[in-house]
C-alpha cells in the first residue's frame, strides 16, 4: 500500500557538492526501484544543529517527500543508516495528517459558505414570516 | 484559635455575606475560588484570557520543520512549556509536542539546550 512519507536526513557538512548529489541520486534510484515515487526534493541547504551529532555542529538538511510501501522506506532507512556521510535522519508518515487537515479545511469551507449567505438569508426568512403570522392572525 | 473565630465573624459584621455563600453555592463556583476572585483581595491585574494561538491562528498542521512556531513553546532550556501556561488547547498540545520531539530528533531543536 503506498503512503505518503517525509524523510529528512542530515549530511556531514564537510561532504562535497557532487558528493552530495551522487548520495541523493542513489537514493532516488533506490525509491524508484523499489516502487515508489519521488514527490519532491528539497536541500535546506546548511544549518546549525541544535546538538552536536557525531562530532558536527552543523549538517546539510536534505527533505524528502515519497509515496511509497513501508517495507521500502525500512529498506531507505536502512540504506541511510549505513550510508557514512548521513549523520542523522527521520521519517515521518504524512498521509493521515494530510488527509486530516483536508478534513478540517472542508468543514471550515462549508461553514465560510453559511456564514457568507446571511445577508441573502435574511430576505427570504423574512418573506415566509410575515404568512405564517398572517395565517395564525387570520386562523 | 483566635484568628478562627475573628475571621468568620469579621465578614458577617462588615458586608452582609450571610446570604452570599448560600447563593453563590449552588451558583457552581467552588468556595475555595472565593478569595480569589473579585471579592477577597482586590486584585490589580485582571489577568487576560488565554487563548489557543493555533486555533485562534487556524494553524492546522503542527509540522517539525517550521522552528520558528515550535520554538515559541519551548522554554530557554528546551523543555516544552506546559499548556497552563501557554494556553494552547489539548489537541494541539498533543500535536505540538508531537512536533517537537520530532524536530528534536532531527536536531533542529534541542533536547537540552547548552548552558
Amino acid at each position: 500500500m503506498q503512503r505518503t512519507y517525509e524523510i529528512m536526513f542530515i549530511v556531514r557538512p564537510d561532504i562535497l557538492d557532487e558528493d552530495l548529489d551522487k548520495l541523493i541520486a542513489g537514493l532516488e534510484g533506490n525509491i524508484t526501484q523499489g516502487g515508489g515515487s519521488i514527490k519532491s526534493l528539497e536541500k535546506l541547504g546548511r544549518r546549525k544543529l541544535a546538538y552536536t551529532v557525531k562530532k558536527f555542529n552543523d549538517g546539510n538538511y536534505v527533505l524528502l517527500t515519497i509515496n511509497a510501501d513501508g517495507s521500502l522506506v525500512g529498506e531507505i532507512e536502512r540504506r541511510l543508516r549505513v550510508s557514512e556521510p548521513v549523520i542523522k535522519f527521520i521519517s515521518v508518515r504524512m498521509d493521515e495528517e494530510e488527509k486530516r487537515v483536508a478534513k478540517i479545511k472542508a468543514i471550515r469551507a462549508t461553514r465560510k459558505k453559511l456564514s457568507a449567505q446571511p445577508p441573502a438569508a435574511p430576505t427570504a426568512a423574512a418573506e415566509p414570516a410575515p404568512a405564517p403570522a398572517a395565517e395564525a392572525a387570520s386562523a | 484559635m483566635a484568628d478562627e473565630i475573628s475571621t468568620p465573624s469579621a465578614p458577617s459584621s462588615s458586608r452582609s455575606e450571610g446570604s452570599g455563600p448560600s447563593s453563590s453555592g449552588p451558583g457552581g463556583r467552588p468556595p475555595g475560588a472565593r478569595p480569589s476572585g473579585p471579592g477577597g483581595g482586590g486584585r490589580k491585574f485582571f489577568r487576560r484570557k488565554k487563548v489557543c494561538k493555533f486555533c485562534v491562528e487556524k494553524i492546522d498542521a503542527i509540522h517539525y520543520r517550521d522552528v520558528r512556531l515550535l520554538q515559541q513553546f519551548v522554554a530557554e532550556r528546551g523543555k516544552i512549556v506546559p499548556r497552563r501556561l501557554t494556553g494552547v488547547c489539548t489537541t494541539h498540545q498533543r500535536g505540538l509536542a508531537r512536533a517537537i520531539k520530532q524536530a528534536r530528533n532531527i536536531a533542529l531543536l534541542p533536547f537540552a539546550a547548552r548552558y
